[in-house]
């Protein structure tokens, strides 16, 4: 069978290809450097070609795979062990995984995007077919016969008269130091004996027997702990901090204060938190920060200077719109909210630097961080561990800056630092707030005849990339300065991620305001601009339907000619029970919704039930249905596990979540402040049904289904009440101001 | 020096009587289960069992469980011998990053300790205290109502083991 | 057990005056004619509206809905010291509800506490307060009762041992003790106090809590606004007896009614949490009037009620020369770092020198909410307190209530507080027995 190859993204962006698609020149330049280099190697490959940089196998017979991916909670290091094992023809247990370490796995940037599978995952699986294919190779140089008459089984090479070589004999010579080849002779999807099976997460047992599992439950020997205490508001200035008495607190080693970076270090932990308590209370700082007025950001955000970039144009003279509509959607800053404020534990010896850190990459923290510290990077070394999940850019990095600033400070003791919850909360990279306004008219038929989207939004990652982007570089006396923000190129995008419908409209226009101006510190948090591209797109499809007199799920299909997004439409749709001109019980209403994240990952479509109570205003997902097609399935319930927990958690978004600030402070700054989902509201099923593509690209699955559960649910809500809401968050109040007006 | 007692065995801490549980846990006993999420009540995730209840070990001082039996994820069972909820929790593959999970499973614990067949309704009711951000709430539920089954199972294995 | 010889020797009155009463025909009255449900599109949706917010100030939806359940359709047990009583469903079924009430019969029920079909309501109604209540306010929550949903639900028998399940007995109840058209008014104290007046006295019957009751259950007038008795809490005094450590401003009221919460007092907690919950979405104008009304009903401070909230402090913890030093270790080791942290109300603790609870004759607010916590509303912004019932044994409680009485308090002792910890643990362990025992929790969500 022939190799997957990652889909041209021009050509997935044009779908049918007699389409005028036009992007601004920013992207076209990026796209023009990338056509003109030689055939790209798959995956992760294309930059660390080296096979052994990710597959090897010992004399003994250990196998490795490396991926400088970071496990996260979404489960790929078992997927990542469950390609390898397909691919070698090993059993499953029989080779482990090593995740994002700087000394040892690829550069693979940031785990991010949905990326993990598509990059990592398919580097994997031609290194894995590959080194197979080398081993053979080599057995048959031994048996002096040729390769296919060979085969491969429990990680030994067998020839047809039952001589057997182990991968660990074979292996001697520095077999796999070679270079990838553009393609593979990868196994038949039909003999798949690990990939595509449900194979338990290697990483769970651990977690639910008190093992070891994240770098919260490290313990280095002589291991110090620290606290940072954090300016009250952006931009504070530390006026004054009188040390002394909280220095003689009983186990207190120190206190680093560097310009406004203020931390203590004890023997005991509780003992740093008292000093950090203290230190709080001793600190005097001068504030200056002016927040936006956070009711109204609509206003706040596009009054503020933008760029403007024209992201698609497509244009047919000859199909004009009669009826048209035209809505404002917007959304909140909202908080990561990782559940396990943000840890790390540094050492400096001997001039050397280890962070442990759960950051999403370590190389560009690696970076990040030595240039914070003034070392060479060759002296700074990342490691990952897991941490609590971080669904997007939260205070991992600044936490590894923080342990390593203190940690120099202290040289030889390792220093843990562990952030309050009120420090997460307060000092994360939010979500950024976005506006988006849609027009479109429809055409006698009832279809879309010209459709125009616009949205405002700042940029969607501002990750290490320099010392600036950390807060502990930012605070100390020769400070570094937050590096401008960019926005990030199409066709993924950033605040316009999704914003070029997938569906085919004769006319189409679509504008990206960029707005560099940051009122509130924002990078990445899952699925990016996409969550609220497609909830207003797919709630506009909604209204669109009604203005067309149109059942939701049939507007849809009638604007789509992606073979494959349809097919996901039609399974959720099925699945659900979906008919025209149901009529949902009382108080309750059905809503739809689909996209193709980044119109070039995973599609997903989502029904939804929910249950609106009028009198309160309250509204409960009561059940969804989802339809997934992520590619070729390597772990059916890992993607499972993806898409229940995209619901849930965009349900959270989408029903309860704002960050909230006065004029100059963040006041979410726990959860009481900053409400998510509890188990009250959680629904009473949810049904993924997953669509496997054999032989397909992996196309990643974690960050697919937070925009089309957003929509789902609010137009299930519009349904249930004959309300539309278009403000985030969809809130008991709103709901409920909404049905009493 | 204050003797605490966790999981069946007496340790001996030299931590200041106003500690949190959690930090003693952690660092005295060098446990890793119980985990800090808020420090302040609100999540969930340090959950312990005092002497049979859910206790939120993060607001618990040391000098509140003096002399009480506090049980830990650590004390119910390991890997390789896996108390009934961990391998619900198991077989459920109930977790993603797992951060909340720990705590999640030592109130449900209490809770089937105190009635072994709870509703859905009870058990969501139960587990409102705890918070999960990566949406991993059904297989949660899934997880405890399984573990009902499960040591259901084992209670009628035993039963018969001591006839 | 005096209690009960006092109730017993009440209702021998009760029977006496219900037998004379019967002489006077008092006991019945006439059934009124059920009709076929109005259409809800038939009211006025400015008077469904108006209806809407007065349903809200009259709490009508905490007794007639229970936690989990459909709105209004009752079934709520409330528990008096005669047995329980089960609300009614107030939703417009046909059958099970009040979907065949004419106007008249609402208006009936609401003016002389009878139902439709003629029967005497039992005063856990409150039509005591409700018969104030204008034509035209009645009126408005028909019109918004008929328009909610219709639920067909009956209410569980009342559990009320004879002779209390004999309704006619309610006849002599009132003619002892019903009075209508009480509410003061004074030209003079100007509109606003009128207005709050009479909502105070009528729908919002802040009385039926916050009045102590004799032993037949009803208020005593003599003692309006003394502090009562709700759900195995104590509404606090509201008159001159009140203890809250600083006297309550029209000001601080209508902050706290409208909020949930006042700097110098704390967060509404309890039965008091969902009465603030609910006046959250009524009118400014009528929160005020409630505010200023009750502030110049609540009489001359006590002399040891300081009026600003900086000059309450706590003695320092050196004064408290009593011999609790487990009590001072408990405070300082699981209390402190929220009520003496620098988070503001209502995300950080009160200030517990401030606390009306601690300072309370009666303890067992303190209790509940140690024991209890406050838990999140869901989905909302709002403070969360963890409970301690899982961690603090009994003695341990003794010592940290004593402790907090004596430091922040400044009074004496509470009495037989051991056996009041015993209790409020059973309320406590009550209120997980009956989320375990059925499938719908039948209790309002406190302990």
């Amino acid at each position: 069978m022939t190799a997957p190859v990652v889909l041209d993204r021009r050509s997935v962006l044009a779908g049918g290809g007699a389409l005028i698609v036009s992007f601004s020149l920013r992207h076209a330049v990026a796209q023009e450097r990338k056509a003109s280099q030689g055939p790209e190697l798959p995956g992760s490959l294309a930059k660390t070609p080296n096979l052994d940089s990710w597959i090897r196998i010992d004399a003994d017979g250990q196998i490795t795979a490396f991926t400088g991916k970071a496990e996260l909670g979404q489960g790929f290091r078992t997927a990542f062990q469950q390609i390898a094992a397909e691919q070698l023809d090993i059993p499953f247990d029989a080779l482990k995984v090593i995740t994002a370490d700087t000394k040892l796995t690829a550069n693979e940037g940031y785990t991010s995007g949905s990326h993990s599978m598509q990059d990592s995952g398919t580097a994997i699986l031609h290194a894995a077919a590959q080194a197979r294919a080398l081993l053979v190779a080599e057995a048959a140089k031994r048996f002096a016969l040729p390769p296919d008459e060979l085969r491969t089984e429990n990680a030994a090479v067998v020839a047809p008269d039952g001589r057997r070589l182990t991968y660990g004999e074979l292996v001697a010579s520095d077999v796999l130091h070679v270079q990838a080849q553009p393609t593979s002779n990868l196994k038949d999807p039909a003999s798949f004996k690990v990939m595509g099976q449900p194979v338990p997460r290697v990483d769970i047992p651990a977690k639910v027997t008190g093992g070891a599992a994240y770098v919260q439950d490290m313990r280095l020997p002589g291991m110090v702990h620290a606290r940072v205490v954090r300016p009250p508001s952006y931009g504070a200035q530390l006026a004054e901090c009188d040390t002394a008495a909280i220095e003689k607190m009983p186990g207190v080693i120190g206190i680093v204060r560097d310009g406004n970076f203020l931390a203590v270090v004890a023997e005991k932990e509780f003992g740093a938190v008292k000093a950090m308590h203290a230190l709080a209370a001793a600190a005097k700082w001068r504030e200056s920060a002016k927040l936006p007025n956070q009711h109204d950001l609509a206003s706040v955000l596009t009054a503020l200077p933008s760029q403007d970039f024209a992201i698609f144009q497509r244009s047919d003279p000859t199909v004009s719109g009669a009826r048209s509509l035209e809505a404002t959607y917007t959304r909140p800053y909202q908080s990561h909210g990782s559940i396990g404020p943000s840890c790390a534990v540094a050492q400096f010896v001997d001039g050397a630097m280890t962070v442990w850190t759960h950051t999403q990459g370590v190389y560009p923290d690696r970076q990040s961080i030595a240039e914070m510290l003034g070392m060479p990077q060759a002296s700074v070394r990342l490691i990952h561990v897991e941490g609590s999940g971080c669904y997007g850019h939260n205070g991992a990095d600044d936490a590894a800056a923080d342990a390593a600033l203190i940690a120099r400070a202290l040289p030889g003791r390792p220093v843990r630092v562990q952030w309050m919850r009120e420090q997460e909360h307060g000092w994360e990279p939010y979500g950024p707030a976005m506006v988006t306004r849609l027009s479109a008219s429809l055409d006698g038929n009832g279809k879309i005849a010209d459709w125009n989207f616009a949205v405002w939004s700042n940029t969607h990652s501002m990750r290490p990339g320099g010392a600036g982007s950390l807060l502990a570089a930012q605070h100390i006396a020769r400070s570094f300065a937050v590096p401008a923000p960019k926005p990030l190129p199409l066709p993924e995008g950033g605040g316009d991620r999704n914003a070029i419908p997938i569906y085919n409209f004769p006319n189409a226009h679509v504008m990206h305001h960029f707005i560099p101006a940051m009122p509130l510190r924002i990078s990445a948090m899952r699925a990016l601009g996409a969550y609220h591209n497609v909830f207003s797109i797919e709630s506009f499809m909604d209204e669109l339907a009604d203005l067309a007199g149109d059942d939701p799920v049939a507007f849809r299909l009638k604007h789509l000619d992606d073979v494959r997004g349809r097919a996901v439409v039609e399974k959720a749709a099925q699945e659900f029970g979906w008919t025209r001109g149901q009529k949902p019980p009382q108080n309750r209403g059905y809503g739809f919704a689909f996209a193709r994240y980044k119109n070039l990952a995973a599609y997903c479509a989502i029904a939804s039930e929910v249950e609106v109570d009028r009198e309160t205003g309250r509204a409960r997902l009561v059940r969804a249905v989802a339809a997934v097609d992520a590619g070729q399935v390597v772990n059916p319930d890992g993607i499972t596990n993806q898409i229940e927990g995209a619901i849930v958690q965009s349900t959270s978004w989408t029903l309860y979540e704002s960050v909230s600030f006065d004029d100059v402070r963040i006041t979410s700054i726990d959860w009481q402040t900053y409400p998510i989902l509890r188990f009250n509201a959680v629904p009473d099923s949810i049904a993924v049904h997953i669509i496997n593509r054999p032989g397909q690209p992996f196309l990643g699955s974690g960050e697919t289904g937070q925009g089309p559960a957003a929509a789902s649910l609010a137009n299930a809500i519009a349904r249930a009440t004959g309300k539309r809401l278009r403000n985030l968050p969809l809130s008991r109040k709103r709901i409920k101001d909404a049905i009493d007006a | 020096m204050t003797t605490l007692k966790v999981n069946g065995r007496d340790h001996q801490v030299d931590a200041d009587p106003d500690t949190p549980l959690l930090y003693v846990l952690r660092n005295d006993v060098a446990l890793n289960a119980a985990k800090f999420g808020c420090g302040l009540g609100q999540c969930g995730s340090c959950t312990v069992i005092v002497d049979g209840k859910a206790v939120l070990s993060c607001v618990t001082p040391l000098l509140l469980v003096e002399g009480k039996q506090v049980t830990t994820l650590e004390g119910l069972g390991t890997v390789a011998a896996p108390a009934p909820i961990q391998r619900a929790f198991m077989e459920e593959q109930a977790a993603q990053c797992g951060y909340c999970i720990a705590g999640m499973m030592m109130r449900a614990q209490a809770l089937l300790m105190r009635n072994p067949k709870p509703s859905d309704a009870q058990i969501r009711a139960e587990l409102e205290p705890h918070l999960c951000r990566c949406g991993t709430h059904m297989r949660i539920l899934r997880a405890v109502h399984r573990a009902a089954r499960l040591m259901d199972t084992a209670d009628a294995a035993s039963d018969r083991s001591v006839r | 057990m005096p209690g009960q010889l006092r109730i017993i020797t009440g209702i021998a009155a009760i029977v006496l005056v219900a037998g004379v009463a019967a002489g006077y025909a008092v006991a019945w009255r006439p059934q009124i004619a059920a009709i076929a449900p109005p259409r809800p599109d038939t009211f006025d949706p400015d008077i469904v509206k108006r209806g809407r917010d007065l349903a809200s100030i009259g709490n009508c939806n905490t007794c007639h809905t229970v936690q989990g359940g459909a709105n209004y359709a009752g079934g709520l047990p409330v528990p008096t010291p005669f047995g329980t009583i089960f609300s009614s469903n107030i939703t417009p079924d046909a059958e099970t509800g009040i979907g065949g009430w004419p106007e008249e019969a609402f208006v009936r029920a609401m003016r002389a506490g009878v139902s439709r079909a003629g029967r005497h309501l039992y005063p856990t109604f409150p039509y005591d307060h409700f018969t104030n209540v204008s034509d035209a306010d009645d009126r408005a929550l028909y019109a918004f009762l008929m328009t909610r949903q219709p639920v067909h639900a009956s209410a569980p028998a009342n559990q009320l041992s004879f002779p209390l399940n004999y309704r006619p007995l309610i006849a002599g109840w009132k003619l002892l003790y019903f009075r209508s058209g009480d509410v003061p008014s004074d030209a003079a104290k100007g509109a606003e106090w009128n207005r709050g007046a009479y909502l105070v006295e009528g729908l919002a019957h802040c009385g039926a809590c916050h009045t102590p009751r004799n032993a037949l259950g009803a208020e005593r007038v003599n003692a309006q606004f003394a502090g009562g008795d709700v759900d195995n809490w104590h509404a606090y005094a509201l008159n001159d007896t009140s203890r809250a450590p600083v006297r309550w401003t029209a000001d601080a009221l209508y902050a706290y009614l409208r909020h949930g919460w006042h700097a110098d007092h704390g967060t509404a907690r309890g039965p008091m949490a969902e009465v603030v919950g609910n006046l959250a979405s009524v009118p400014d104008s009528d929160v005020r009037a409630i505010a200023m009304y009750m502030a110049d009903i609540s009489g001359a401070p006590a002399p040891d009620r300081k009026p600003p909230a900086d000059a309450v402090t706590p003695s320092t913890s050196a004064d408290a020369t009593q011999p609790n030093a487990a009590g001072a270790a408990i405070y300082a080791a699981a209390c402190a770092a929220c009520h003496e942290g620098n988070r503001a109300l209502p995300y950080g603790g009160v200030n517990l020198a401030l606390s009306t609870a601690i300072a309370s004759p009666d303890p067992r607010n303190l209790l509940n909410i140690v024991l209890s916590g406050v838990t999140a509303v869901d989905g909302e912004r709002s403070p969360i307190m963890p409970g301690f019932a899982a961690s603090i044994d009994d003695a341990q409680m003794v010592a940290l209530a004593n402790y907090l009485r004596a430091r922040f308090g400044k009074r004496p002792a509470w009495n037989d507080l051991d056996k009041a910890v015993r209790n409020a643990r059973t309320v406590q362990a009550a209120s997980l027995a009956v989320r375990d025992a059925s499938t719908e929790s039948t209790q309002r969500g406190k302990p």
